[in-house]
C-alpha cells in the first residue's frame, strides 16, 4: 500500500508535501512519479491508469491545476470514483473542501476500497524541498485530442503586476454605469483599477485588468478589493499582496479572511466616504 | 447537428444560505434557484452554434421537481426540449451515470456543459460524463470551432491555461466540452420564447430502481461555516465613520497612502 503523488511541474513540491502528510496519516509509504508525455487529456488518462495499475495506491494525489481538472476526474471514473477536487485539509479518509464558492467547507469521507483521488488546492500545503519523483514512460501514447503548443494573446495593455496600489471591482459593483464609482477610488488613491472574473466576463472592463487564476497574479503594497467575496480563483491572484482592503456587505464574505482591513457595509456609501476621507488625508 | 447541454440547478446567487439540521448541506425550504452559471455559457454557445450549423439543442438536467422550472427557462431562451431526470442524488459519479444513460439513447453529435458547479464546485461531471460515453473530452473552453461547417465531424477548441495562457485542441465529434464562463454574453429569453417554451416537450425520467447507478463513494459528512481566523481589523456601522476609520489606519498604521 501506498500513496501515489502524480506531479507535473506546477505545484510538485506541494503535491509530495500533501502525499507525505497522507501517507504518514496511513501508516504507509509515498511514490511519486512525473509522467513523461506531451500533455493529452487521452494521453494522461491512459498513463496514469498504467501507472496507478503497476503501483496499486490506496490512495493517488494531484495539484488542483487546469491539467488534473482536464483528465483526473475521467482517470478516477475509470476506476469508480469520484476526484475529490480541490482540497485544503485532510485527516484521511476525511478531505476538507470548499463548497458554495467558499462561503461553506465541507467535510467529505471516502468510503469503499481504493485507490481513491483527491487533487490539492494551490496554496494549501507548503512545498519542502527538492520533488524527488521518478518518470514513468507509458506503454502506449495514443489520443483522440490533438494539441498545439500553448499560446499568449497579444500583449497585454495592463501589467497588473508593476503597480503599487490596486482597487479591484466584483459583482457587489451589480452594473456597468456604476464602475465610475471605484475608478474615483482607484484615482484617488493613485490606483490602477482591475476586477475579478465576472466582471470582465461581462465586458464592463477589458479582460486584461483581471486579477486570479485565468488572469494576472499581483502583489502590490495595497490592494482594495471591493464588492468582491473573495472566490478562490480571485484570492490566488491576490493574497501576495502586502495590505489587503476589503469592502462588501457580507460579513461572511471569504475576502475579509484575507483582509488586513475591512468595512462591511454597502460599497455605495463606503467607496464615496471613503474618497473624501482620502482627500483629506492627503491636503 | 444535435447538441445537448447537461445543466444543473443550483440556489440563485446571493441567496443567504443555511446549514440543515443533519448540518450536512444547507436547508433548501424558501431558497430560490436558479441555472448554475458557466452552464448558462454553455447554453448560450450551444444556441449559437444550432445558429450557425443548424440542428437542435437538447438541455438536460438532473434533480428534484423544481429542476423542470430551470429546463423550462432554459427552453425559453431556445433550445428545442428538455429532459429532466427526476433523482434526489447529488454524487457526481451518479449524476454523470444518470446524465450518461440518458444520453446514450439520444447519442448526440456535441455534448456541453459549465466548467463547474456553483454548489459543490467539483468540477468534473462534464469529464466523468465523457468517459461514461467513451467520448473525448477537453475542459475550460474559451472558444468552440465545429468543422466542417455544413458536415460537422471535429471541433477545433481554445483551452484556458493558468496564468493568461491558451491552448488549441483539436479532436473528432462526438465530444464532451465544459465551457468556461464569459465566451458569449448571454442572452435574454424573450416574450415569445417564454410563450413558446410552454409547448416544448420535456422528457421526464424518473428512476424506478433499476439504474445502473455505482454506490456513492464520498460522503459529505459534515457542510460548516469555516472558521474565522480573521486577523484583520473590520470596521461595520455608519459607512462616513468607519471610511474614517479606515484612512486613519492605511495612513499611519499601514502607511500606503
Amino acid at each position: 500500500m501506498s500513496v501515489l503523488a502524480i506531479v507535473e511541474q506546477r505545484m510538485a513540491g506541494e503535491v509530495l508535501a500533501a502525499a507525505q502528510e497522507f501517507a504518514t496519516s496511513l501508516g504507509v509509504g509515498v511514490k511519486a512519479y512525473s509522467i513523461d508525455l506531451p500533455y493529452t487529456a487521452d494521453g494522461y488518462t491512459a498513463a496514469a491508469e498504467e501507472l496507478i495499475r503497476k503501483v496499486n495506491p490506496t490512495l493517488v494525489v494531484f495539484g488542483h491545476t487546469y491539467q488534473t481538472r482536464d483528465y483526473a476526474p475521467k482517470l478516477a471514473a475509470r476506476f469508480g470514483r469520484v476526484l475529490i477536487s480541490d482540497v485544503i485539509a485532510a485527516r484521511p479518509p476525511v478531505f476538507v473542501r470548499q463548497m458554495f464558492q467558499g462561503k461553506f467547507n465541507a467535510d467529505v469521507r471516502l468510503t469503499g476500497d481504493g485507490p481513491h483521488f483527491v487533487s490539492i488546492q494551490a496554496g494549501a500545503w507548503k512545498a519542502e524541498g527538492s520533488p524527488p519523483a521518478e518518470t514513468f514512460s507509458p506503454s502506449s501514447t495514443t489520443s483522440r485530442q490533438v494539441a498545439e503548443p500553448p499560446f499568449r494573446e497579444a500583449a497585454r495593455a495592463v501589467d497588473l503586476t508593476a503597480a503599487d496600489i490596486i482597487v479591484s471591482v466584483g459583482r457587489g459593483i451589480r452594473e456597468k454605469e456604476n464602475i465610475p464609482v471605484v475608478e474615483a477610488l482607484a484615482q484617488v488613491l493613485g490606483a490602477e483599477l482591475a476586477a475579478s472574473r465576472p466582471i470582465c466576463d461581462a465586458g464592463w472592463l477589458p479582460m486584461d485588468r483581471q486579477v486570479g487564476s485565468s488572469g494576472q497574479t499581483v502583489s502590490p503594497k495595497l490592494y482594495v478589493a471591493v464588492g468582491i467575496s473573495g472566490a478562490i480563483q480571485h484570492l490566488v491572484g491576490m493574497k501576495g499582496a502586502k495590505t489587503v482592503v476589503a469592502i462588501n456587505k457580507d460579513p461572511d464574505a471569504p475576502i475579509f479572511e484575507v483582509a488586513h482591513y475591512g468595512i462591511v457595509g454597502d460599497l455605495f456609501e463606503v467607496v464615496p466616504a471613503l474618497v473624501e476621507e482620502i482627500k483629506k488625508a492627503k491636503t | 447537428m444535435k447538441i445537448a447541454v447537461a445543466i444543473k440547478q443550483v440556489p440563485l446567487r446571493d441567496s443567504p444560505l443555511r446549514i440543515n439540521a443533519a448540518g450536512t448541506w444547507i436547508d433548501e425550504d424558501n431558497l430560490s434557484f436558479e441555472i448554475n452559471e458557466p452552464d448558462a455559457y454553455a447554453l448560450e454557445e450551444a444556441l449559437q452554434l444550432r445558429e450557425k450549423h443548424g440542428g437542435e439543442v437538447i438541455v438536460i438536467s438532473a434533480g428534484p421537481a423544481r429542476v423542470s422550472q430551470t429546463i423550462r427557462e432554459a427552453l425559453a431562451k431556445g433550445a428545442d426540449r428538455g429532459i429532466h431526470i427526476d433523482t434526489a442524488t447529488l454524487d457526481t459519479l451518479q449524476v454523470a451515470h444518470l446524465l450518461a444513460a440518458a444520453l446514450k439513447t439520444e447519442a448526440p453529435d456535441l455534448v456541453l456543459t459549465g466548467l463547474q458547479s456553483d454548489d459543490l464546485g467539483y468540477g468534473q461531471t462534464g469529464v466523468v460524463l465523457a468517459e461514461l460515453l467513451g467520448l473525448p473530452s477537453s475542459t475550460i473552453i474559451m472558444q468552440v470551432e465545429i468543422q466542417p461547417v455544413d458536415q460537422p465531424s471535429k471541433v477545433r477548441v481554445k483551452r484556458e491555461l493558468e496564468d493568461g495562457w491558451f491552448q488549441h485542441i483539436e479532436m473528432p465529434l462526438p465530444a464532451v466540452l465544459t465551457i468556461q464562463s464569459g465566451l458569449n454574453k448571454l442572452r435574454y429569453a424573450t416574450l415569445m420564447g417564454i410563450k413558446k417554451a410552454k409547448a416544448k416537450e420535456i422528457k421526464v425520467i424518473t428512476l424506478d430502481g433499476g439504474a445502473d447507478v455505482p454506490p456513492a463513494s464520498a460522503i459529505i459528512e459534515k457542510l460548516y461555516a469555516p472558521e474565522k481566523n480573521q486577523q484583520g481589523q473590520i470596521f461595520d456601522g455608519d459607512p462616513k465613520a468607519a471610511a474614517a476609520k479606515l484612512a486613519e489606519k492605511l495612513r499611519f498604521e499601514a502607511r500606503v497612502i
